[in-house]
């Protein structure tokens, strides 16, 4: 597990061209850049000097190969003639609440809607909370999202400028959903963005967060975010991930959350397309009582690649964790699922759960699934299983004795499969619109 | 209507049909018995289009049609109905939904216009209070943890839902307590009619207590060795298959 020499590039073209752009950007802030934050990123860049891009001789990077990644440069602040025509063929039918825009990494205040009372939630972009808040951003920025091991964290949090800022007060329960839409378009320039979001939610608050990507156009449209999630004592957040990028697109995420005592974490992450997409969901259950649910969903096609790497480390005792991710894997693509569950000495009466369950429908298609459990407590239970088969001849002979063709009835096998995570998701024309998107995808 | 000749299929080297000759006409139930292994299944698979079995020789023809150039979609929508020995388990999809994907595909496929919702709902629960079948069954994922009873009688629901022409009963006795026997049977009875006809295949006589045939075929190492009336069926639950052995040995 330790890297070796061989485990990052030194040096590439993008590398190069981070560390240059690093310089403008200290040189445009220079008011700002005695700041704690800006330390904070300049120990990150440094971080990722030392370590370049991983390589797939990394153990946690074995299947996500970004070389041709690191050969590409971007222009790092694209300017996007997203018009609003441009921006209805993007929408998700009937989505209310509060509605939050960045097109290629920046806000975009005109294209938003923000709803709920400023009492019961404070919505800020992460830029203009660095003015108005700094010492909330000092006490929780990069406080979970370890860049020490992460090169593409360390990263993005070096250029860390904008994202999104959240933070229920205590007690509050925020009514309306708070939908954040990313938008890279790269329909006539090569983009780059690193969202970096902060989301803070007090005792007994409770909210619903949603992060939708998607990219426009035949370019190399590159995403790196980071999301940081605090749950204070007996608060409640869901947060689902969204992506619907295309197959020029390049996805490296990471949601780090910790949970204190007696607080619910509940997360889907569903994967309709995008060319390269590795999800990192890292969960600290920091507190007794804690309950974490996980639900992932991917249908990749053509030579898309999805992995998702999780981890579950349960630090103290009787916390209880559950894992599902169900993958559709068609043509050419590659599944990749690693599920890390530690519980350490202290963690008695944990109970953690894991299981991934995929579905190859060409033989062309791969899937690589690596359970990882590491348990130092002796009084836990603990299960995992991951299950990847083919589509179930049996149970498409039965839909066709009945009348259904063959293509239908595998789409109706397929859509029931996938049904079992969409059904996970509570705002409702979110899941709605997976649900099309899937149905339209799976029938081909 | 259904006119089976010399027909053979084997299933990878194996050879388990080896020339079968059945006629079946409009509104006749022919009950195909037969010991274990004699390829009584094989026959009820072949015929629905299963793709496990190769047909090596003869032909099938369903009301004119050449039944094996047909997918086993086509034959449904043709009129062919499998009602399964071992209904298989569709999670996340319910009976009624599967229903009517099913129905409204073979509407299309006979170029009618399909059913709305209404509609549906209409015929669903008229086909309900024919075989006695309960709302909160038909809203589950289809046969995902059923009885094997629940499983029957959802086999003669979907039957009598999709109305074939012909119906093939492969072993639906099987896994069956006698109860539950006979609400099967009185449902396959309440379907009945000159159009629609049936065949029985069963290693027992007590479901042809039930169902009663107008004939009984013996099937043996792949060949129907005898045919004759109702009674036959009474006399092999006597006599046992032995003697029809020695028979259909003696005659080769």
């Amino acid at each position: 597990m330790t890297p070796n020499s061989q485990s990052y590039s030194r040096t590439s073209p993008l590398k190069d061209q981070l560390l240059a752009a690093f310089q403008v950007t200290e040189e445009r802030i220079n008011g700002e850049s005695k700041s704690p934050v800006h330390q904070v990123r300049r120990a990150a860049l440094q971080q990722f000097d030392k370590l370049g891009f991983p390589t797939i001789k990394h153990e946690e990077w074995k299947y996500a190969n970004v070389k041709n990644l690191i050969q590409e440069a971007f222009e790092l602040e694209t300017p996007s003639p997203l018009s609003a025509d441009d921006l209805h063929t993007l929408e998700i039918p009937n989505l209310s609440g509060n509605i939050l825009y960045f097109v290629n990494g920046r806000y975009k205040p005109e294209m938003s809607t923000i709803v709920s009372p400023a009492a019961e939630v404070q919505i800020l972009s992460f830029a203009e909370a660095l003015k108005s808040q700094p010492e909330t951003i000092n006490n929780y920025f990069a406080q979970q999202a370890d860049y020490q091991d992460n090169a593409f964290t360390a990263l993005n949090t070096a250029f860390a400028h904008d994202g999104v800022f959240i933070r229920v007060p205590d007690g509050k329960v925020v009514e309306q959903p708070i939908i954040i839409r990313y938008i890279n378009d790269a329909r006539e320039k090569k983009v780059a963005a690193q969202p970096r979001n902060l989301i803070i939610v007090g005792r007994n608050a409770n909210v619903k967060i949603a992060e939708s990507y998607r990219s426009l156009g035949e370019m190399t449209a590159f995403t790196n975010v980071v999301t940081e999630i605090s749950l204070a004592r007996d608060a409640n957040v869901e947060h689902y991930k969204v992506q619907n990028d295309t197959d020029a697109a390049y996805h490296i995420g990471t949601t780090q959350v910790r949970q204190a005592d007696n607080s619910h974490f509940y997360s889907a992450t569903v994967t309709l397309n995008g060319g390269f997409v590795r999800n990192n969901l890292n969960i600290v259950l920091d507190g007794e009582y804690c309950e974490a649910y996980m639900y992932g969903l991917y249908i990749p096609n053509g030579r898309q690649f999805v992995d998702n790497h999780t981890l579950v480390d349960h630090a103290k005792p009787n916390s209880y964790s559950s894992e599902l991710y169900k993958g559709i894997l068609e043509e050419k693509s590659t599944g990749v699922f690693n599920g890390k569950i530690f519980v350490r000495q202290d963690a008695q009466k944990t109970n953690a759960y894991q299981s991934c369950k995929n579905v190859v429908l060409s033989p062309e298609a791969t899937m690589n699934t690596k359970p990882q459990l590491e348990i130092f407590a002796d009084d836990v239970k603990c299960s995992h299983g991951t299950t990847t088969g083919m589509l179930d001849e049996e149970a498409l002979f039965y839909m066709r004795s009945r009348g259904i063709p063959r293509t239908e009835a595998q789409a109706l096998l397929m859509y029931a499969f996938a049904q079992d995570v969409l059904t996970q998701i509570k705002i409702e024309p979110i899941r709605e619109y997976l649900s099309a998107v899937v149905a339209q995808k799976l029938a081909m | 209507m259904l006119t089976i000749s010399n027909l053979q299929a084997s299933i990878g080297e194996k050879e388990i049909l080896k020339g079968i000759n059945l006629e079946v006409k409009a509104g006749e139930v022919h009950a195909i018995m037969g010991p274990n292994g004699s390829g009584k299944s094989t026959l009820a698979s072949v015929l629905a289009g299963r793709e496990t079995y190769e047909v090596t020789g003869g032909s099938v023809l369903f009301d004119g049609k050449d039944l094996l150039e047909l997918a086993p979609e086509e034959r449904a929508a043709e009129g062919i109905f499998l009602a399964f020995q071992y209904p298989v388990e569709i999670p996340g999809v319910s009976t009624t939904n599967f229903l009517r994907t099913a129905l409204n595909e073979i509407r299309k496929y006979r170029g009618e216009e399909a059913l709305d919702a209404v509609q549906f709902l209409k015929l669903m629960k008229e086909k309900m209070k024919l075989v006695n079948i309960d709302q909160s069954l038909l809203s589950r994922s289809l046969n995902e943890g059923f009885s094997g009873g629940e499983k029957k009688r959802n086999e003669v629901f979907q039957m009598a839902m999709l109305e074939p022409k012909l119906a093939i009963l492969d072993e639906t006795d099987s896994g069956l307590d006698i109860d539950a026997l006979r609400i099967v049977a009185e449902g396959v009875n309440k379907l009945r009619s000159p159009e629609r006809s049936t065949i029985v295949v069963t290693h027992y006589q007590r479901l042809l207590d039930y169902i009663v045939p107008d004939y009984v075929h013996v099937l043996y190492k792949g060949r129907i060795v005898k045919s004759g009336p109702k009674e036959l069926a009474l006399e092999l639950e006597e006599k046992g298959y032995d003697w029809i052995k020695a028979e259909a040995e003696y005659q080769q």
